[in-house]
């Protein structure tokens, strides 16, 4: 008896905090992480609609997201890695040879 | 107030409690860690939704393998603590706002949208076979494109990964 | 044109009289330097020659179709309602008028084939032989074209031309003067001849472009056609018309005011006086008169007028003929005296009389002329001779003696210096004597005939005239007589007329002809004497009835004849009591010096006429036009207008205007401007692209919020 719009509420708010994760956070696989969040977060929101629509189809758009997450999860992963194994921190404020 | 509600709300306190808390935390296992509780608030969430599949790859794949990846590397790296930076000191603030004002706009889009759906518990046939056995044939006939270029996706994926971190003999990687 | 009437007839011929001395002039023109000069004048005299003939067959034509036949030629200029064309008229003033130029021309060319061959040698340049006969040939062709036309434009063409000639052979000799000496003085003969007619031709092309206005043709049998018309409707054109081509004439046949340049063309070689200025180019004035005939005849003041021009002419430059001392000056205004007659005749009405006087004038005078000629070569001979032959002699300095002491000028024209020439030459003298009688009024010689029949008409219809006619021929039977008496009798004054040697035959043939023409010429239009006709009786009469239409027929009227005969006589005897019976001595003045003093002053200066135009007009024209070039065109147009005005302007333009406001502060700085301000905003900008990751992201999602809420307001 729950209201779509409270899991799209819920939704919203997830994301939004991932937005002001990806932000606030220097550290960079907190961002990343917070990245994922705002994923989950649309996630989240397909699966209500798939629901109050009854079909499948919104749920397996977020099985193809949930692959692509994975899939970019391990390449970002393995750039962090590489730009540790350079830079020798993981602060993104020290990451910027883009300034110009 | 029905029981549903009821957990909805629970669950939803703890999902954002969680979120909140992999913000602030300023130990990066501590915020794996809460992301992990908020995956499985989530993955209960899709279970209330009917989509029992989904609620297990969420909690295989998020939970399982790409948090756990995240903390193989956070071990790997070190999760210290970093320094408070005098670096854009304005970009709490900003932060803050806009993400207010975001909050803002999508409470007013599902405000205005007056969305009328209500999502009732699952019915019984939703058992675990019967959604997998939909979301099969629909995964196989009407999305099979996507479902091939996904896996070559993931192959990139790896080949991707491992080029990045391989070390070449005699120099750095 | 009647063809049918007039097939065996010649009148097609017409158009060779020009193209013959066109042709001979190319021809000489491109082979003339390679051919030698015996053969340039041959072929010069023979273009002349084949004119004539063409001449006389054209008049043989018109002896059997007396009416006047209009040979078309060319179309010239079709515009609107004017239709110019050339076309030649074949009547039987313009055949009589061709014969007059033709045959007189003929002589003098041949003539001229001595004289020149002299002339060139004495001025010491051989060369410009040939150029003489060109310009001759092409004199003749002009003034054919004159009296050929159809129409008072061709008319003018060819009075064009004949001025354009004159002026060439005015000033042939154009960088010496008469002694061979570097001057101006015959270029600016030259140019006096041709700016005075340019005067005279100003009037006829006024008269011209009346006639054009009023008549709608130039073509003389429309414009006559509708004489009696206009007449009536607009007299005034009439008059208008006529008074200025009596400007045209004063200027052509030097009557007053323009007549001034007759004398100064002098300069000229003597053939050139002849041939233009006795014979045939000042009595184009005379023909235009006698073929504007009905003009003429409508308006009796108009006629008043000119024969009173006319006869104020002949007394005036015979009076000034009788006080000078060059042999060709005294000539000079005779021919003006003489034209005088022609136009006091033609305004009288009597076109008869004038073309026959024009007629035996141009035999006379140029057989005076010519011979005149003769004797200075004469003169010039005896110099040379006493040159060569007493290098330490008395003559005074000449053309190959400048380099020596003497530093006199010995002038071989003037008669003060010849005296008693009749024994050294001979023919030159009984030829002169023959011209002389024959232009004084000598019964039965040529001149008495045609200036008694002017003396007839005058007696008749305007007394006054007669009277002023009367005594110019007193005046002119005196200063030939005095002329004789001064050239041939008594002692020779000088070393060099003492030498004198006679020319040779070239020369003197065409003398004895013209001569002979002189003697006989009476015959031309005989009057008839007591009821008896003698050969020849009216002939031009006749003659030119065909075309003047209705001509009275002259009767030898025995008072004016008499009278006229009695005072020539008296003149002549006047003079030689003067000059024939005490001949002058070498250096001595003039013996009519004391007793008519200033008048003789006057005459001897052409009663200061040159002078007067030279106060009046050419002085104010000269500070006129300093004024103008200097002040004007110099100090106003170039130095302010044009340099600080519009060369200035324009570089203050160019350089402040443009260059400095638009260019440089306008243009670059816009240019510029762009530029620095790209630089500035991007260096604004560049504070964006700080490197960090949290701004980038912080930009997403600005980004992302802006789109949202827009579409959420929309």
């Amino acid at each position: 008896m729950v209201p779509v719009s409270y899991y799209l509420v819920i939704s919203g708010i997830l994301f939004a905090l991932g937005a002001a994760g990806v932000m606030i956070r220097r550290n960079a696989l907190v961002v990343f992480m917070s990245v994922e969040l705002m994923l989950n977060a649309g996630n989240l929101a397909f699966v209500a609609f798939a629901r109050m629509h009854n079909t499948y189809s919104g749920q397996l758009f977020v099985f193809f997201v949930m692959t692509v997450a994975a899939a970019e999860v391990a390449v970002g992963l393995a750039l962090i890695v590489t730009i540790f194994r350079t830079k020798n921190s993981i602060n993104v404020d020290q990451m910027n040879s883009l300034k110009g | 107030m029905t029981m549903d509600m009821f957990v909805f709300l629970v669950l939803a306190l703890i999902a954002i409690a969680s979120a909140v808390g992999m913000l602030v935390s300023r130990n990066g296992i501590y915020a794996a860690l809460f992301l992990v509780m908020n995956f499985m608030t989530v993955a209960i969430f899709y279970l209330l939704l009917g989509a029992p599949f989904i609620a297990l790859a969420q909690v295989t794949v998020y939970a399982g393998a790409i948090m756990v990846l995240f903390l193989f590397v956070i071990m790997l790296l070190g999760a210290e603590k970093l320094a408070p930076t005098t670096t854009l000191p304005y970009q709490r603030y900003a932060a803050y706002v806009l993400g207010g004002l975001l909050l803002v706009e999508l409470g007013y889009w599902v405000w205005r949208g007056a969305l009328t759906g209500v999502i009732l518990p699952p019915p019984s046939e939703y058992n675990a076979m019967a959604g997998i056995q939909g979301m099969s044939k629909l995964l196989f006939s009407k999305y099979l494109l996507p479902f091939e270029v996904t896996s070559i996706l993931l192959l990139v994926a790896m080949i991707g990964a491992i080029v990045l971190t391989i070390k070449q003999k005699g120099g750095r990687g | 044109m009647l063809m049918e009437t007039t097939s065996g007839l010649f009148f097609s011929l017409v158009p060779l009289i020009v193209f013959l001395p066109v042709i001979g002039l190319l021809i000489n023109i491109t082979f003339g330097g390679r051919l030698g000069e015996k053969v340039v004048g041959t072929i010069a005299s023979l273009a002349v020659g084949g004119a004539f003939s063409v001449s006389l067959l054209l008049a043989y034509s018109l002896s059997v179709h007396h009416e006047a036949v209009i040979v078309p030629f060319a179309e010239w200029i079709h515009i609107g309602t004017l239709k110019l064309d050339w076309a030649f008229r074949v009547d039987t003033l313009s055949v009589l008028m061709m014969l007059v130029v033709s045959g007189v021309g003929m002589l003098i060319h041949i003539y001229a084939i001595g004289y020149m061959h002299e002339d060139v040698r004495f001025k010491g340049d051989v060369k410009r032989f040939r150029r003489f006969f060109v310009f001759l040939n092409l004199f003749i062709a002009m003034m054919m074209i004159l009296v050929s036309g159809d129409s008072y434009m061709m008319l003018f063409v060819g009075w064009e031309g004949v001025g354009l000639c004159s002026f060439l052979l005015i000033g042939f000799w154009y960088d010496m003067d008469t002694l061979g000496r570097p001057s101006f003085a015959n270029s600016n003969a030259a140019k006096k001849a041709f700016i005075t007619n340019r005067v005279g031709d100003f009037g006829f092309i006024l008269a011209a472009f009346i006639m054009f206005w009023a008549f709608g043709s130039f073509q003389f049998d429309q414009v006559f056609a509708k004489v009696p018309e206009i007449a009536v409707t607009a007299p005034w054109v009439i008059v208008a018309v006529t008074l200025l081509m009596v400007v045209g004439v004063a200027g052509k046949s030097a009557q007053i005011p323009l007549f001034v340049w007759l004398p100064d063309a002098m300069a000229g070689p003597t053939p050139v006086s002849a041939l233009i200025h006795a014979a045939t180019m000042v009595t184009a004035g005379v023909y235009l008169i006698v073929r504007s005939a009905p003009l003429f005849s409508v308006n009796h003041s108009v006629q008043y007028f000119v024969a009173t021009l006319g006869a104020a002419t002949a007394l005036f430059a015979a009076t000034i003929a009788a006080g000078q001392y060059d042999i060709k000056k005294v000539l000079a205004y005779s021919t003006i005296s003489q034209l005088g007659f022609m136009v006091a005749a033609a305004g009288m009405g009597a076109y008869v009389a004038a073309t026959f006087h024009l007629a035996t004038h141009a035999f006379f005078k140029a057989l005076l002329f010519l011979d005149a000629g003769s004797i200075i070569l004469g003169m010039e001979r005896g110099h040379h001779h006493l040159a060569h032959h007493n290098p330490h002699g008395a003559g005074a300095g000449g053309h190959e003696e400048h380099e020596g002491a003497h530093e006199e000028v010995f002038d071989p024209g003037d008669m003060r210096n010849m005296g008693g020439l009749r024994d050294k030459m001979k023919m030159s003298y009984w030829l002169y004597l023959i011209g002389a009688l024959a232009l004084a009024g000598i019964f039965p010689l040529a001149g008495f005939w045609s200036k008694d029949e002017i003396l007839l008409d005058a007696y008749k219809n305007f007394p006054i005239v007669y009277w002023m006619l009367v005594v110019a021929a007193f005046f002119t039977a005196f200063y030939m007589g005095r002329q004789i008496w001064m050239v041939f009798f008594g002692k020779p004054r000088t070393e060099v007329a003492a030498h004198a040697v006679e020319s040779p035959k070239v020369m003197t043939i065409p003398l004895m002809i013209l001569a002979s023409l002189s003697i006989i010429g009476g015959f031309l239009n005989m009057a008839t004497i007591l009821g008896f006709t003698l050969p020849g009786s009216h002939l031009l009469t006749v003659w030119l009835g065909h075309t003047l239409g209705e001509v009275e027929a002259g009767e030898l009227n025995l008072i004016v004849a008499g009278l006229s005969t009695i005072f020539a006589v008296a003149a002549i005897y006047f003079s030689w009591l003067i000059y024939g019976r005490n001949p002058l001595a070498a250096g001595q003045p003039d013996p009519l010096k004391k007793p008519l003093g200033p008048v003789f002053f006057g005459m001897e200066h052409k009663w200061f006429i040159d002078e007067a135009y030279q106060f009046l007009f050419i002085n104010p024209y000269r500070s006129a036009s300093k004024f103008l070039a200097d002040k004007v065109d110099w100090a106003f147009w170039h130095d302010w207008f044009h340099d600080k005005v519009i060369a200035g302007g324009y570089n203050w333009i160019s350089k402040v205007l443009l260059n400095e406001y638009v260019d440089q502060r306008g243009i670059d700085a816009f240019a510029n401007g762009v530029g620095s301000g790209t630089k500035r905003l991007s260096t604004m900008m560049r504070v964006w692209q700080n490197g960090y990751v949290r701004t980038y992201a912080l930009t997403v999602l600005v980004g992302v919020v802006a789109i949202l809420g827009y579409l959420l307001l929309k």
